[in-house]
């Protein structure tokens, strides 16, 4: 590709990947980035100030927990300065009174709380934090009585999965205006954890129609957001909305990905904007330009009806069940491969939740993290 | 069907901004971008919370000297549809 690509709308700022939470599901990588190679407060502003020039419109800031932060008011100030809206997504764990007060003043738009599950026993195993679940609801009750608008979001496993439609409903209770029910990805910790996490299909399928269902019944009181269970799809995600279309991830280090588990494509030549600028990165890095337009794409993508609609599903998926990230997603029923979908969720579906690795920083020197692998 | 006396505004969280690098208008909402045409910025801009839906659509028709009755489907097909993804208040 030559020309230079259409500007990105989104920003995923992962300020740290330090967070209190150990949830076995998080998409950050195996490899967490320590807090001495974080960016600091100047690079992290410039990096915000050089995406609202670029065009990014929505600056999505993450972790880890970005609470842990303790600049995150700072930054958040300088973002709604330069224009950008800012979506704060966080455990609500680390989140204080007077720091979410100070967020406030400083101008943030949008506040996204995770759940974990609909009642604290189930919440806090999974999450591995006591205290957590009666922690969120108090986060949810500061946001929405300071109009704030509020997003609660719910990954799908299977440790809740039966309560999939009730946690629509809590989120109303708590007074999101937008919910977002996503079955679990599996990239990062998640696919470590895959065999403790991994629904069957049948549960997945009635989960799925169960959310659903409630669409009609909250329309115009909240938004649901549905992730699709991908080893029980017959089509792919549109992944990212295409690689290098739309978004772009900056690491705690400081790292630009198309998105957060593109790491784990050898090969890919990822470029710093600690030395870098945004816009550089954007346009010229061999990894953003791997994967973007259609030219890459092998057989049966290239010939594929719809391949301008969902871009031959995820690089990732497609390194990570086949070795090959330029092949089709083998989450699309065009895959020749589609059949192992099938066959790890139904292996991977079959034993129990308890005994997933929590994600923690491994120790250093620790043999290698293998007492972490399940 | 919305009252002739709702008062629309944006709710807080959503933003109508001008998105000069694209050369057009949108509505920032949670996880939303909405492209907005030149006729619905103008609606938009007048959802305040301190008009009415009447006086919207009464100054809208005057100022472009189009059909009182025109305007108003149009206004309130707008903003039924913003208000089904809680992007504006009525």
């Amino acid at each position: 590709m030559s020309e230079t690509p259409p500007p990105p709308e989104g920003l995923l700022a992962e300020l740290t990947h330090r967070c209190p939470l150990a949830c076995p599901y998080c998409s950050n990588p195996v490899a967490l980035d320590k807090a001495a190679d974080e960016m600091s407060t100047e690079q992290w502003k410039r990096i915000f100030s050089e995406a609202a020039d670029m065009g990014v419109l929505h600056l999505h800031l993450s972790g880890g927990e970005p609470c842990s932060r303790r600049d995150l008011s700072e930054l958040v100030e300088h973002a709604v300065k330069v224009g950008l809206y800012t979506n704060l997504i966080t455990s609500g764990v680390g989140l204080t009174r007077d720091l979410f007060d100070r967020l406030v003043a400083a101008g943030l738009d949008h506040l996204q709380l995770s759940i974990q599950g609909v009642d604290a026993p189930q919440a806090d195993f999974i999450g591995g934090y006591k205290g957590g679940y009666s922690k969120k609801r108090e986060v949810a009750e500061w946001t929405t009585r300071e109009g704030l608008p509020l997003t609660v979001n719910a990954v799908i496993h299977r440790g809740n999965v039966e309560d999939a439609p009730r946690m629509v409903d809590l989120a109303v209770e708590l007074g999101a205006r937008r919910v977002e029910i996503a079955h679990t990805q599996y990239y990062g910790w998640a696919f470590k954890n895959r065999a403790h996490l991994m629904p069957t299909r049948d549960q997945s399928e009635r989960a799925y129609a169960a959310v659903e269902a409630r669409r009609a019944h909250y329309m115009g009181t909240v938004v649901i957001d549905h992730v699709a269970p991908d080893y029980h799809a017959k089509f792919p995600k549109a992944c990212m909305s295409g690689w290098g279309r739309h978004t772009l991830n900056v690491s705690p280090s400081g790292k630009v990905l198309p998105c957060h588990s593109a790491e784990i494509i050898p090969g890919l030549e990822f470029w710093s904007a600690r030395n870098r600028s945004l816009s550089d990165v954007w346009n010229h890095s061999p990894a953003f330009n791997a994967f973007r337009g259609l030219d890459w794409m092998q057989a049966p993508c290239v010939s594929c009806e719809r391949k301008e609609q969902d871009f031959g599903g995820c690089r990732c998926q497609a390194m990570a069940l086949l070795g090959d990230a330029r092949a089709c997603d083998p989450a699309c029923t065009k895959s020749p491969h589609h059949h192992l979908m099938g066959e790890i969720a139904a292996r991977d579906s079959s034993g129990p939740v308890e005994g997933f690795a929590p994600r923690r920083y491994q120790r250093e020197g620790g043999g290698n993290g293998q007492a972490l692998v399940g | 069907m919305i009252a002739d006396d709702a008062r629309p505004r944006l709710p807080r969280g959503v933003r109508l901004r001008e998105d000069k690098v694209r050369d057009r208008w949108v509505l920032l909402a949670p996880e939303r971008v909405v492209k907005v045409n030149p006729i619905a910025v103008e609606i938009l801009k007048l959802c305040d919370g301190s008009r009415s839906l009447a006086e919207i659509i009464a100054g809208l028709a005057e100022r472009f000297k189009a059909d009182a009755g025109r305007v108003g489907t149009d206004v309130r097909a707008l903003l039924a549809s913003l208000a089904e993804k809680r992007m504006v208040e009525l």
